[in-house]
């Protein structure tokens, strides 16, 4: 079976690789370089997907518009993010006069350094967890809502008038889709029965037939990542959710007043939220590093996750091209009025789930319940309101 | 039902995605510095010194009448009469200009040299790519750079080109038909006062 040991041998090829490179130290200092060079590669490694993202992301959107994007740099345009890079790295350092300097000079750091916490917990591949610890998921969300203070530490500090206001609908809109966030997570765990990422993603590894159990094909699995994308695409303000930065009305949001390498380091905090926020969504909902059809099963586990993750990356570009800004009382509309109260159905129906046992029964039931809420909410939570032609008490 | 819309939305935007691969006509871009959409017919940018016939500086229709220099709002125009004469498309002897600049950085392509110009020597050209790195002297035209032969005239504005031909031929013809009256009666003349002479003899 020299097949079956190459597959596992590639499956396993980043720990060989650590193995082999820690090989040539003293014994006493390996299981401290494992780690560290655990460490390096996750940090290496998403930086460069971040790189390969943007110009990936300006030819998409390119696209998606009838232009032809990005093809000036390199071939295809695609050393663009070189040249981007050399422009922020030599681009001059201003710091206005009047912002609080040590806040302003941290708050990129804290953002880039919490969001490649994040990425400690998350399972890329099978045994592939940094930090397997038991209340993962807990760690993450803990990540995810430490980006806020650098959002609002950025916006504060700046001393300008956009960015803190930026920072404040940052701050609303990151509070308010927390919460449905953490929610609908909730009802994985339910069926789950783990913090644990990990364990979540060895409870969808199975098969029936062929096809996985992911949480994804079932009713409240659905409902649940429906609601988890959205809430995701608030979370790291993306488009149409990208009030906090909105060019038209707020220059660049929280981030006005940053320049050269700093503003990189926001940026590359936004796009590391967005993959680290893909791959908590894969975890949950996708079925982790485990393969769609249990035939596949031969692929290395890594090029599923990391598959997954470049798929919903792409379904965020594919958003971002295709819908306008919302406006700051939509959001918070649409956070409160629909997206919550479906959240809070959607954990009764996760329990309906599981106590109504095997069978067909579960299938009808809570899809039932699920589309009929979808369809009431939608029509009543979301009605607009006419307010008709305005009238003058005074003035007429 | 809610997100209908938003369905429908990236519909659409898949297909532009992926027809802007199959089909050329969704892309609309013109890459500028390789590709140009060809200048419209009444665009206009600078102006231009015509001239005729292959030789730019025996052709020049300028006849250093300095209408131009003295109309042009800004005064971007320095023109040097010359001492000797040269004939002109009709063969009458006239000046002609030694020294010709036009300071483009002045230049606010107003259109009234070409239009003040009773002998349609200067027009409107439509080349505005002009950057250069030289901010003083790239800019200030001499003669040579502004003569430009009447077939390139004709290739960037061909109704208004075609229009001046006809007309300088008309003139021409006029002139020519005068000419010859005048060379005939002077003929006619000289017979009847050569024809006694002969009868005479
Ligand atoms: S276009 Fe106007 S400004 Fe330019 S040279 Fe002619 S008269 Fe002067
Ligand atoms: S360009 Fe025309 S108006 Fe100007 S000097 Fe020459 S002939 Fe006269």
């Amino acid at each position: 079976m020299v097949s079956t040991s190459f597959f596992t041998a590639l499956d396993r090829i980043f720990f060989l690789l650590r193995d082999w490179l820690v090989g040539f130290l003293p014994v006493a200092l390996r299981p401290a370089a494992g780690v560290l060079l655990g460490v390096i590669a996750i940090v290496a490694v998403f930086p460069g997907f971040f790189a390969l993202t943007t110009v990936f992301e300006r030819k998409g959107l390119g696209r998606m518009q009838n232009r032809l994007g990005p093809n000036r740099v390199g071939p295809f345009g695609f050393f663009q993010p070189v040249a981007d890079g050399i422009k922020a790295l030599t681009k001059e350092d201003v710091v206005p006069y009047r912002s609080d300097r040590i806040v302003h000079f941290l708050a990129p750091l804290v953002l880039v350094v919490t969001v490649f916490l994040g990425f400690a917990v998350l399972p890329m591949g099978r045994n592939m967890v940094l930090a397997d610890m038991d209340a993962g998921l807990l760690f993450f969300f803990a990540m995810g809502a430490a980006t806020e203070l650098s959002i609002f530490m950025a916006g504060w500090s700046s001393h300008n008038k956009y960015s803190l206001l930026g920072a404040m609908r940052g701050i609303a809109q990151m509070i308010s889709y927390e919460v449905v966030l953490l929610l609908s997570a909730v009802s994985v765990v339910m069926i789950g029965g783990s913090l644990s990422l990990s364990k979540i993603v060895e409870a969808q590894n199975s098969y029936s037939g062929v096809f996985p159990h992911w949480y994804i094909f079932t009713p409240w699995g659905f409902a649940g990542f429906v609601v988890f994308a959205i809430a995701a695409t608030a979370e790291t303000n993306r488009s149409p959710f990208d009030l906090p930065e909105g060019e038209s009305e707020l220059v660049a949001g929280y981030h006005t007043e940053y320049s050269g390498f700093k503003f990189a380091l926001f940026f590359l905090g936004e796009y590391l939220a967005m993959f680290s926020i893909s791959g908590l969504g894969t975890t949950l909902f996708l079925g982790g590093w485990s393969a769609p059809l249990s035939f596949f099963d031969f692929v290395p586990s890594w090029i599923w996750f990391f598959g997954k993750v470049m798929l919903s990356i792409f379904v965020f570009i594919w958003m971002r091209g295709t819908l306008p800004r919302l406006r700051q009382d939509q959001l918070m509309n649409f956070a409160w009025k629909f997206v919550l109260p479906f959240t809070l159905l959607n954990l009764f129906v996760t329990a309906l789930w599981r106590f109504l046992g095997e069978g067909w029964l579960r299938w009808a039931v809570c899809s039932a319940i699920l589309v009929a809420a979808w369809a009431l909410m939608g029509r009543v939570g979301m009605r607009r309101k006419h307010f008709g032609p305005r009238s003058y008490r005074y003035a007429e | 039902m809610l997100g209908e819309g938003i369905l429908k939305g990236m519909a659409e935007t898949a297909k532009n995605f992926f027809g802007s691969y199959v089909s050329k006509e969704r892309l609309t871009t013109v890459e500028y510095p390789e590709e140009r959409v060809p200048a419209a017919e009444n665009a206009r940018a600078f102006p231009f010194l015509v001239y005729d016939g292959p030789d730019w500086q025996a052709g020049l229709r300028c006849v250093s009448c300095q209408i131009c220099e003295k109309e042009c709002p800004p005064k971007c125009i320095l023109i040097e009469k010359s001492k000797d004469k040269k004939p002109d498309y009709v063969g009458k002897p006239q000046f002609y200009p030694v020294r010709f600049d036009i300071d483009l950085s002045v230049c606010m392509s107003c259109q009234i040299c070409v239009e003040v110009c009773p002998f349609d020597a200067i027009k409107m050209n439509t080349e505005f790519a002009l950057a250069t790195d030289d901010r003083f002297g790239g800019l200030l035209f001499s003669r040579e750079k502004l003569a430009k032969s009447n077939e390139y005239y004709h290739s960037i504005h061909p109704t208004e080109a075609a229009e001046v031909d006809a007309r300088l031929a008309e003139e021409k013809a006029k002139v020519e038909a005068k000419a010859k009256a005048a060379a005939e009666a002077a003929a006619a003349k000289a017979a009847v006062s050569a024809s006694p002479a002969e009868g005479g003899n």
